[in-house]
């Protein structure tokens, strides 16, 4: 009786909890944005909608990658239950633009101008067959070397910005009694490094090429072997304790002054601030070496799902325009260490590296030289970065794998993982 | 079932003065205990092997993000073949599965053997080895992580000890990595081991003991030609439940190693998660959980029939 009585109970909550999406002129957001700065930073977006009257619900799914909060929200468009909105990014957009779940935000943009405020190449990632779909939330540059002065200093070496001055500064650190670059041996963060030496060494053009057009000839030719022989080269600049580091621990090796330096995305940022230290004074960034001229970015966007009740949709407009407007923007890319979607904003409040990171962004945009990062999803679809991660980390582990063979799977695994 | 029993009697009447008069010889009391586990055998029909074929399905379809249902026939199946990724985990499995069930059982027993010696204070050191059961994989992985890592555990300690030519850094290194895992398991487990070994031991007759004492055999030659034939079927489970664990493992790969260096560890189980869930090939996902499952059913299948041949005999 009483397992019967059980499962009546957990059938009625499941149906109640279902029965408890989204209101009339209340937009569900499901999101990632869970450790302490970032949750502060989506508050101010529930409130900015709560002052324009209209609700919201947090669909917050915690878990660092979004990972998690992917797998729900595939459960929940399955059952033909999805949320508003969600936290989509990339080319998963034109995978959940082809499943025709995504409705559109035409009128927001045009009313605000999105095509001449969004940098072309970052207007394209949200839209979906020529139609606004999602709204860009912040814009990461992931080609960043991350330095601790004093290690610097100490070794007598500056900031590098080649490759070679970077094995040279690199060599001179290590006999200072540290260890040159601070790394994690996790796939993504080998496919981080692997992109900023990669951009560095061979460019932009090669980068858009390879990494994100996937042309054969680019994947197996001569300059994907020189970039994966300078990326097998990096190893030497790392420490045996590196395997399976997480990356905000190798983070705080460069803070902590046991490592030189670390290349990483801007979210490092964070535990920089977190741990008092100011920007420029007792930490330095830089392009990646050879990458000045170059930017991957990494953004966050929020996609809209097709909603047919009138006054969720006007809700969904609504949360699209003020995600944009200046008021957010600030407020969360001060917290997330990112830089503002749209370049046109005061950037006083930000520190000199967001600063430059702006700078950087807007004259690549125009110059060339912006590009997806593939590491971090914003290049191609996630099956075949999947399968390149595997590549890149197996070889970068692998002592006796020649960089002909990593390149010539490097072609296969662009091939076999289309179906 | 036992509390509900009683409450039908003292509860109100209609129900039950009707049930007796449809059914005088209490047949309500014989559809009861049906009626009760109905829900809960239609929950688990539908969610496990309803699902089990649902995922069957799936792979034999070319779904990536969300699942469609465009047959492909056998293309996951070959695909998975030629992945090299898979093959390294169902060879890490292989390799991490039978170390791990040989060496639990060999410490298992040696430690209920010797516990087994009528010694002080056993009590508390079978609490000390079986403790690292009560502990979860990721706190075990995540433990044996640290001490593995060679900047901060066992080598770091050795070589301050002045043995500076020490290296012990499996972990990094990706022909090794998969032995740390079984480091890993082999202390979890092997406590549990022994506990099942104690409590087989426990069981077996004392006179038998006696008899080959008084035969003039030697202890060790009583252990390995009179108990530990007896304790056949404690090996056998033993051996179930370890194998079962050696399959499922997921959360020790992901807390220890991440799969890595590279996948050097990758198991069957985590390559499963991840094509599945993080790179939306749900096709590919589904055929490699397949697989697990008929390695699963290898297992399973001989001990059920053995079960069932054992109690006819009985």
């Amino acid at each position: 009786m009483s397992t019967f009585k059980k499962t009546t109970l957990v059938l009625a909550l499941a149906g109640a909890s279902l029965a408890s999406t989204a209101q009339a002129n209340e937009v569900e957001v499901l999101h990632w944005w869970t450790s302490g700065g970032e949750a502060r930073a989506a508050n101010v977006l529930k409130e900015l909608m709560e002052a324009e009257g209209y609700g919201w619900q947090d669909f917050a799914v915690a878990g660092g990658g979004g990972e998690t909060a992917m797998t729900v929200l595939k459960s929940r468009a399955m059952s033909g239950n999805p949320p508003s909105a969600a936290q989509i990014k990339g080319p998963e957009i034109q995978e959940w633009g082809e499943l025709g779940l995504l409705g559109d935000l035409n009128g927001v943009a045009e009313a605000e101008g999105w095509d001449e405020l969004l940098p072309e190449v970052v207007a394209d990632i949200m839209r979906h067959d020529g139609q606004y779909v999602a709204v860009p939330v912040n814009v990461h540059r992931v080609n960043w070397l991350w330095a601790n002065p004093e290690v610097l200093e100490a070794a007598g070496v500056e900031m590098p910005t080649t490759l070679d001055e970077l094995f040279e500064a690199g060599e001179a650190i290590r006999e200072a009694g540290f260890v040159p670059l601070a790394h994690g041996g996790q796939a993504w963060q080998d496919a981080t490094v692997f992109e900023s030496v990669l951009l560095g060494g061979q460019g932009s053009e090669f980068y858009q090429q390879a990494l994100v057009d996937l042309d054969p000839e680019a994947l197996g030719g001569e300059q994907m072997i020189d970039a994966l022989e300078d990326f097998k080269r990096m190893r030497e600049l790392m420490d045996e304790g590196m395997s399976g580091r997480d990356w905000n621990i190798a983070t705080a090796m460069v803070i902590e002054g046991v490592a030189g330096f670390q290349l990483m995305g801007d979210w490092a940022k964070g535990e920089f601030t977190a741990a008092g230290l100011t920007a420029g004074e007792d930490y330095l960034c830089a392009a990646a070496p050879g990458t000045e001229d170059a930017f991957t970015f990494n953004i966050d966007s929020l996609a809209m799902f097709r909603v047919t009740d009138d006054e969720e949709r006007e809700a969904q407009q609504a949360l699209a325009r003020l995600v944009l407007e200046p008021t957010f923007q600030e407020a969360f890319n001060l917290a997330k260490g990112s830089i503002p979607a749209r370049p046109d904003l005061d950037m006083s409040e930000f520190d000199n590296c967001a600063q430059q990171s702006l700078a950087d962004f807007q004259r690549t945009a125009e110059e060339g030289g912006l590009v997806p990062s593939m590491a971090h999803g914003m290049a191609v679809r996630a099956d075949i970065q999947g399968a390149i991660f595997d590549v890149v980390t197996n070889y970068f582990n692998d002592a006796d794998m020649p960089a002909e063979e990593a390149a010539e799977r490097m072609v296969s695994a662009a091939e076999a993982a289309t179906f | 079932m036992r509390d509900s029993l009683p409450m039908k009697n003292t509860s109100a009447t209609p129900l039950g003065a009707g049930a007796k008069r449809s059914t005088p010889s209490g047949g309500l009391q014989a559809w009861l205990p049906r009626l009760v586990l109905a829900p809960s055998v239609a929950i688990s029909l539908f969610f496990v092997y309803g699902f089990m074929l649902w995922t069957f399905v799936l792979s034999l379809t070319s779904s990536r993000m969300l699942p469609s249902y465009d047959f492909v026939g056998f293309g996951q199946y070959s695909r998975l073949m030629a992945n090299e990724r898979w093959w390294v985990a169902s060879t890490n499995l292989m390799i991490f599965g039978v170390l791990f069930v040989l060496i639990c059982l060999v410490i298992g027993s040696l430690l209920a053997i010797l516990l087994d010696q009528k010694i002080r204070q056993e009590g508390a050191l079978r609490t000390i080895y079986l403790y690292p059961m009560a502990l979860s994989f990721i706190v075990t992985g995540v433990v044996w992580k640290w001490l593995l890592n060679p900047q901060l555990g066992i080598q770091a300690m050795v070589q301050g000890w002045g043995f500076e030519s020490f290296r012990f850094d499996w972990i990094t290194n990706p022909d090794m990595a998969i032995y740390t895992l079984v480091i890993a398991a082999v202390w979890q487990a092997s406590g549990f081991v022994m506990a099942l070994f104690l409590a087989g031991l426990r069981g077996i007759d004392d006179s038998i003991v006696k008899a080959a004492q008084l035969d003039g055999a030697s202890l060790p030659r009583i252990y390995w030609r009179v108990v530990m034939p007896c304790l056949r079927p404690v090996v056998f489970s033993a051996v179930m439940i370890l194998a079962h664990i050696a399959i499922k493992s997921f959360d020790l790969v992901v807390a220890l190693t991440g799969g890595g260096p590279g996948y050097a560890t990758d198991l069957p189980a985590t390559f499963m998660y991840a094509h599945a869930f993080t790179r939306a090939q749900i096709g590919l996902g589904s055929a490699s959980a397949m697989l697990m499952l008929g390695g699963v059913l290898a297992i399973l299948i001989p001990y059920l029939y053995s079960e069932l041949r054992s109690r006819k005999h009985g």
